[in-house]
């Protein structure tokens, strides 16, 4: 591909026959720098961020923990914007990568949540509390598995794409809502007891170590993604002449090695 | 370097269950979630090459694209 | 187009009217719920009086949603739906007036019958208003939000539970400045913030659910 074409060629891209080998090209190369991030990243996070003062060790789950709480709603921003313009722009392969980011999105909710659990045991003495962000981050994970329910309980693809496109927004519009309501209910309710905003003071390279997490759980994502789409499309484009012509390359790659 | 030794190191200051557990989860749920994907892959490759080989033999052809006019464009 | 909006609204009360044992069993269940309470955490007056708001606003609520299938499914299985869809009035219209209907024979009985169930559960006396007040303005959303997901999963199997885990995410806020306003109440903080929150998110809903829900039912009924 020259540099002149690349406008129109991005456009392209928005044809399933063309994203399809394209996915599969990138998806290796998103991979392999999430695990070079994730080692450079572990690394960081157990052998060059010192101790914490006040929390000692245990703080060094922030180093999983913030960047899957991030990615979780970044996730499913990504996920509305794909079903907005699904709908605007009539295009299949949007919805199609708005199925294919939810699971990826509940995986980090669930991660957050989990590894939540486990900091806030040591350092505030109980494994849940009902604080904002946590309560957030649970109804944040009802709304990815009710969007995977949706899609998955419908069997026309056609219906299934819109209905999740709209579910997913309407969520998205929620989502400040809801956020902004549990913290109101979360002052009135909680005492001072466990004050989880006062953020210990970060060193350096705690938050590098944090930054370069985040960065591979991004790459992780995309690569992750695009193999999960890359089915999808073979599925919903059975009929065409390309995925039998990919379909028999398949086979043939199956046969060489069987 | 942080650690006196290797014991020291999974001991993480006696929160070793915490830290531990909480890195380990993770690794699981992704090593979980690429599998999945990888099987479902392979399931669905699968699943299209017998679709595909049971219309051929009902006649309409192996890879005739009937439902696609115009849609020839080798892949890139 | 007025004209579009009650004829809609005066069918589907009609209906509801013929059909009011429904009507009944979702009073009942409203009542059923509430009086279960004291039988799970116990018949302290202190404690059920603490609980109160909380308890009614989670079975007011429950019982919006197990009542919300309602409102599609006939007029899916009859055909009404896409006729509606089809005519050239707008399908906010109806559909306004549609949740309108539901919201005036599934909403208001409960909350009309709250302050009664208040009374089992010793409420204090100043704060019936701002239940009143807070039902009256939190079910509407409720009705609101639940058409969307009542008509996204229109006549799937299992769509009951789905459009549990659909809706309740979504109706969390409600809860909270709902039964929030009566708790600001009995604290002495005043419910008046509370209920204009409410009162901008109903105005928000009615702005913006409609439409989500129309284009719902075009998707769910091609």
């Amino acid at each position: 591909m020259s540099r002149s074409d690349r406008g129109p060629s991005i456009l392209r891209f928005a044809a399933p026959q063309n994203f399809y080998p394209l996915a599969g090209r990138l998806a290796p190369w998103f991979a392999g720098a999430a695990a070079v991030l994730t080692l450079a990243g572990l690394w960081l996070s157990f052998f060059v961020a010192p101790t914490d003062a006040t929390q000692g060790e245990v703080y060094r789950v922030i180093f999983i923990h913030v960047p899957a709480a991030w990615m979780s709603m970044f996730v499913y921003l990504v996920m509305a914007f794909w079903s907005a313009v699904g709908l605007v722009m009539n295009t299949r392969l949007s919805f199609l990568m708005s199925q294919a980011l939810a699971p990826t999105g509940a995986m980090f909710c669930v991660v957050a949540l989990w590894t939540g659990a486990l900091w806030g045991k040591p350092t505030w003495g109980t494994y849940w509390v009902w604080d904002a962000r946590l309560t957030s981050q649970a109804l944040l994970l009802f709304l990815y598995l009710g969007f995977i329910a949706l899609t998955r309980a419908i069997e026309d693809p056609r219906r299934a794409d819109r209905a999740g496109a709209i579910i997913a927004l309407v969520g998205a519009v929620n989502v400040p809502v809801i956020y902004f309501s549990v913290k109101w209910w979360n002052t009135l309710h909680q005492g001072a007891s466990v004050s989880l905003t006062k953020a210990p003071s970060m060193a350096t390279t705690m938050l590098v170590g944090m930054l370069v997490m985040a960065v591979a759980a991004w790459a992780y994502t995309l690569a992750v993604v695009l193999w999960r789409v890359r089915p999808m499309i073979l599925e919903r484009e059975r009929h065409t002449e390309w995925v039998g012509a990919e379909l028999m390359r398949e086979a043939l790659r199956q046969g060489g090695r069987a | 370097m942080q650690w006196e030794s290797w014991s020291a190191f999974w001991n993480m200051g006696g929160a070793g269950f915490f830290v531990w557990g909480s890195y380990g989860l993770t690794f699981v749920l992704v090593a979980l979630e690429l599998a999945l994907v990888f099987q479902r892959r392979k399931d669905t490759v699968n699943r299209l090459l017998r679709w595909r080989k049971a219309v051929g033999r009902n006649g309409s052809g192996l890879g005739a694209g009937k439902e696609s006019p115009g849609e020839s464009r080798a892949i890139p | 187009m007025l004209s579009a909006f009650l004829a809609v609204l005066r069918r589907d009360l009609l209906l509801a009217w013929r059909g009011r044992a429904d009507v009944l069993v979702t009073l009942a269940f409203f009542v059923i719920v509430v009086c279960l309470f004291p039988f799970g955490v116990g018949a302290e007056t202190n404690l059920l009086r603490t609980i109160a708001p909380g308890v009614l606003w989670v079975a007011a609520l429950l019982a919006c949603l197990l009542s919300l299938h309602r409102l599609f499914a006939q007029d899916h299985g009859d055909g009404t739906l896409e006729q509606l869809l089809l005519s050239s009035e707008p399908a906010v219209l109806w559909v306004t007036a549609k949740v309108l209907a539901f919201w005036l024979t599934t909403g208001l009985p409960v909350v009309a019958v709250a302050p009664v169930l208040g009374m089992l559960l010793d409420l204090e006396q100043g704060a019936y208003p701002v239940l009143v007040i807070s039902l009256a303005l939190g079910t509407p959303i409720l009705a609101l939000l639940g058409a969307v997901g009542a008509a996204l999963t229109l006549g799937l199997r299992g769509g009951g539970m789905l459009l549990a885990l659909l809706v309740l995410p979504l109706f969390v806020p409600v809860l909270i400045f709902g039964a929030g306003a009566v708790e600001a109440e009995l604290s002495g903080t005043g419910a008046t913030a509370h209920l204009l929150l409410l009162g901008g998110g109903l105005a928000g809903a009615l702005a913006l659910a409609p439409w989500a829900c129309a284009a719902a039912l075009r998707v769910s009924t091609e």
